[in-house]
């Protein structure tokens, strides 16, 4: 366990050095902080000063420990646009995001398991078979697309949810304002939720499948048919714990295109989350924001995966002694 | 009557090609405390008749014909329900590699536990409690620390004594081994046969051995079938087909075996090998491979001749048989 | 496979009695899929013959034209049948021109993918110990960053970097290029998985005793085994980075308005769409979907009937 957290916390630290490696050489490339502050008028000799000053002359290294260290602290500059900390207006808009995330995930969860494990079981029965035809068909379709798809069958044409915004918000604790606790900000969470879902779903629910008509084939699965135990214990504990092992794997490598897909799920349903914030920040060239994205969606990345890691372990036996995954 | 009996069992398989008949005629008897041998080739049909004892072919095979008698009752025709009372229960099975049949994700306790509350009501603690016997019965180092164990962290010829111990939780009549020491090492092997022997004697057990290898057999059991192609080619008492084989493939095998052989020759194999399901030839199965054929193996099915102890499905044997009578008719 | 690969005169014949070719046969999705697909190539191929208008010619249409419903509808006009856009451009003609540009984007991409993983997993393969896992190690962490967030990030920054005008130029290449990079490892993988098994087998051994030189030998084995991996990956990977693409675009970091691929079609059309002028999402919308869904059909197809050994990742 000890093994495990040391391996992670490195890996973890490696992560975030080359993110804001990156965010770094973003920042120094992209955008003067002098046109920010004293704009056109001043003349060059001046601006020379004021470079030296700021420390914008200093050598690569001396300007990126400055920056990681107030980094750290959590100053990762101030939005152009805003007026304000950068890392503030993005954990700001963290909430919204997590909210909507979370409500993808619930739809993933809870169906991806029953509708991939159903279709293993039972992959001739007609139920199967349109679950497997809805999953190619899901999988084929663009996340924006069937988000405008929704937008324009439920909102604009039938009317049933509203088609932008979070709706109707209630203060939970700092920056966290949720949509969790009213029929509006619930009815607003719908569309966008089944939106972010749009591809993961079928995706896990094709993986959970695949993978479990495998472990079906498997021996230990045919000795518990020998042992006499009940079909639902065979399928539930010794098929689908194993099953899940890959799934595990795969669902950690997806939370980056997750990410990707709330920027576009965001976009389409005007969603006020980081995505929608990250794409305005690029539109306005707001360097500072755009860094601050980056290095969020980093730690989010690192966390999430260590999570998952955690999980895997907690499932798979093998890992604990060796640390690593034996297949 | 015995406690199992096979008649004309029949196994199929559904395939897209067309089906394929995968056992034809399989008939045989055990009781408890008999011990009786499968041998052949693999391909032949070994596996397919001992999963088929317990209804576990998977699909597309299915049991097309015959009769699983058990305790009187015909098992191809009971329901899931009171099939899977039967397995693990009265009839067990030991698989052919350890290192694949027990659950990597589960401990062997938990495995252990569940075969026994599924057969039976009674409570974890009871439930571990048997199973530490059992762990002592099939003469594992450290039972007590087994029971929360990973199957990763034992070895094949321990994983293989737990499987062993799982068939014998409930107590079965008969207990199925197919090809039980073949993934094993060579060293390991032998103890794990001489376990089960003794264990089969002390706890009265019926045993079904599948092997292809005919010096187990002939060191464990008592009665022995030879199958080929999907049918019993010869049966009867092991001694007798051991020493006095009638059908030429037996005799084939048993010339193959290497303490047969003349050091520094070449084994004595048979040539050729054994036809796929989808492509058995006409008449006698083994006539292409057979030195003694002749015009009517082509053409006709061979039945069982009595011999001795042994029934050979062979014509040359019927041959022999019909001219010794002739000829102690006239004498 | 390899029946594909032979240049005997009797290539044709043997096609069409493998096992390939029945099933094939035999599967009414397939055949449709596969249709559907020619299509599509020939479409795009022939779109400055098929099209009637040049989307890419401004004076061909007119903003006096603009947001015209298909021509089956009440208030449409047979010069177009899928409608107008916003600035009056045929539909019909867009589309072609940018199902034309998407599958272009795809292809191109994958065959980047394809070479970077062939010569990556090659060399992994080959060289193994350090190299390999070094290799392997940089696949793995390739593959846990997101492709599509890798490239909206990389393509964010380019355009912030070199200005909305500039990047409109370059959209093509860049896109390109980021989806191409971006997905290599399944292809390095798959490589190398092969060359391993084919570094175990015998020969590679007898010929190094005989003092030959194994490699040529192996490398000959090696391309023809991963052919059918190789395909049904490629399949699946031009379907995804059609999809990447599409999202990229509707981002605003993908194709421009004036040449739009299909994902900014839809995008422009999306402002439309609170309007009333659905067809200028929905149509070019279902152009994409179909598209993709046939690909991914014809791969599914292709991974039963040659069942290769992929790596699960």
């Amino acid at each position: 366990m000890l093994a495990f957290l040391i391996r992670r916390l490195v890996q973890a630290f490696v992560v975030m050095f080359v993110i804001s490696l990156i965010s770094f050489s973003i920042q120094d490339n992209l955008g003067d902080p002098l046109r920010e502050l004293v704009g056109q008028s001043v003349s060059e000799a001046e601006r020379q000063a004021l470079r030296d000053e700021l420390g914008l002359n200093d050598p690569f290294l001396t300007q990126y420990w400055r920056f990681a260290k107030n980094a750290v602290q959590g100053d990762l500059g101030t939005s152009y646009f805003f007026k304000e900390p950068a890392l503030d207006v993005i954990l700001k808009k963290l909430p919204a995001t997590l909210e909507l995330v979370f409500g993808a995930t619930l739809i993933i969860v809870f169906l991806s398991v029953p509708l991939g494990v159903y279709a293993a079981i039972k992959p001739n029965t007609l139920l199967a078979k349109a679950v497997m035809g809805f999953s190619i068909v899901g999988i084929s379709i663009p996340v924006f697309l069937t988000a405008i798809m929704l937008v324009y069958v439920f909102a604009i044409e039938l009317g049933w949810a509203p088609s932008y915004g979070r709706g109707e918000l209630v203060h939970v604790m700092g920056y966290w304002e949720s949509g969790f606790f009213t029929a509006d900000g619930l009815a607003h969470l719908i569309l966008p939720s089944i939106a972010l879902s749009s591809i993961m779903l079928p995706l896990f629910i094709r993986l959970i499948r695949a993978e479990m008509m495998e472990v079906l084939q498997s021996e230990y699965v045919k000795f518990a048919w020998a042992k006499g135990i009940s079909p639902k214990r065979i399928y539930f504990l010794h098929a689908l714990k194993n099953t899940m092992l890959p799934v595990i794997t795969v669902g950690g490598v997806q939370i980056g295109t997750m990410v990707a897909y709330t920027i576009l799920t965001e976009t389409v349903f005007q969603w006020p989350g980081m995505g929608f914030l990250f794409l305005e920040a690029v539109n306005r060239v707001d360097t500072p924001l755009i860094v601050a994205y980056l290095i969020v969606v980093g730690a989010i990345f690192v966390v999430t995966n260590t999570i998952v890691d955690l999980i895997y372990g907690l499932v798979n036996p093998t890992v604990k002694l060796t640390g690593k995954q034996s297949h | 009557m015995a406690l199992l009996e096979v008649k004309n069992l029949e196994v199929k398989f559904g395939l897209r090609t067309g089906e394929v008949t995968a056992l034809r005629d399989i008939s045989f008897t055990l009781d408890r405390g008999q011990r009786l041998g499968i041998v052949g080739e693999s391909g032949a049909g070994k596996s397919v008749a001992a999963f088929s004892i317990l209804n576990l072919i998977s699909r597309p095979g299915y049991i097309s014909g015959g009769e699983i008698l058990f305790d009187g009752k015909d098992l191809a025709k009971l329901s899931t329900k009171e099939m899977r009372y039967i397995r693990g229960n009265r009839i067990s099975m030991i698989f052919q590699d350890p290192m694949m049949t027990l659950n990597p994700v589960l401990t062997v306790g938990d495995q252990m536990v569940e075969c026994l509350q599924a057969h039976t009501k009674i409570n974890r603690e009871e439930a571990r409690r048997i199973s530490l016997e059992k762990l002592k019965l099939v003469q594992i180092p450290s039972p007590e620390k087994r029971l929360d164990q990973y199957p990763h962290e034992l070895s094949g010829g321990m994983k293989q004594r737990i499987i062993i111990a799982i068939a014998l939780l409930l107590n079965p009549d008969i207990i199925i081994a197919d090809e039980p020491t073949t993934a094993l090492d060579v060293t390991i092997q032998a103890e794990i046969m001489d376990l089960l022997l003794e264990l089969c004697t002390s706890q009265n057990l019926g045993l079904i051995l599948i092997t292809h290898d005919l010096g187990v057999v002939s060191q464990v059991t008592e009665q022995a079938i030879v199958m080929y192609a999907g049918r019993i080619i010869e049966q009867g008492p092991t001694k007798e087909i051991i020493n006095d084989a009638q059908h030429p493939y037996t005799q084939g095998l048993i010339n193959a075996l290497p303490q047969q052989g003349i050091p520094g020759e070449r084994l004595n194999q048979i040539r050729g090998s054994m036809p796929p399901l989808h492509r058995i030839p006409q008449g006698c199965a083994f006539h292409p491979r057979c030195d003694y054929a002749d015009a009517i193996c082509e053409k006709e099915l061979p039945g069982f001749t009595q011999s001795g102890g042994c029934q050979a499905a062979c014509h040359l044997v019927a041959g022999r048989i019909a001219l010794k009578a002739k000829a102690e008719e006239t004498h | 496979m390899q029946n594909i690969e032979a240049s005997s005169p009797s290539v044709w014949a043997r096609f069409k009695g493998s096992h390939f070719w029945h099933s094939f046969k035999k599967d009414k999705v397939a055949i449709l899929s596969f249709v559907i697909f020619l299509t599509y190539i020939l479409a795009s191929l022939l779109a400055p013959l098929i099209a009637p208008f040049d989307p890419y010619d401004m004076t061909q249409f007119d903003i006096m034209d603009s947001e015209i419903p298909p021509s089956w509808q009440e208030s449409g006009d047979e010069r177009f049948v899928f409608g107008t856009d916003s600035q009056g451009r045929d539909m019909w003609s867009t589309i072609l021109y940018g199902t034309r540009i998407s599958l272009t984007i795809g292809i191109c991409a994958v065959l980047l993918q394809a070479f970077l993983g062939i010569i990556i997993g090659l060399a992994a393969g080959y060289f193994g110990g350090r190299i390999d896992s070094f290799l392997m190690r940089l696949a793995d962490i390739q593959l846990s960053f997101s492709t599509l967030m890798v490239a909206i990030i990389v393509l964010a920054v380019f355009q912030a970097a070199f200005g909305a005008e500039l990047y409109q130029d370059l959209a093509l290449f860049m896109l390109v290029l980021v989806i191409g990079i971006a997905e290599w490892p399944q292809y390095a993988r798959t490589i190398r998985a092969s060359v391993l098994a084919e570094r175990k087998k015998e020969y590679v051994d007898a010929a190094r005793v005989m003092g030959l030189k194994s490699n040529r030998i192996m490398f000959r084995h090696i391309l023809p085994n991963t052919l059918s991996p190789i395909l049904v990956i490629s399949t699946v990977q031009i379907a995804n980075a059609i999809i990447s693409e599409a999202s990229l675009s509707f981002l605003g970091l993908g194709m421009p308005p004036s040449q739009p691929s299909l994902g900014s079609l839809i995008s422009s059309g999306f402002e439309f769409i609170f309007s009333g002028s659905w067809w200028i999402t929905i149509i070019p919308g279902i152009a994409l979907i179909a598209l993709v869904l046939v690909m991914n059909l014809l791969g599914d197809w292709l991974r039963d009937v040659l069942n290769p050994k992929l790596y699960k990742g």
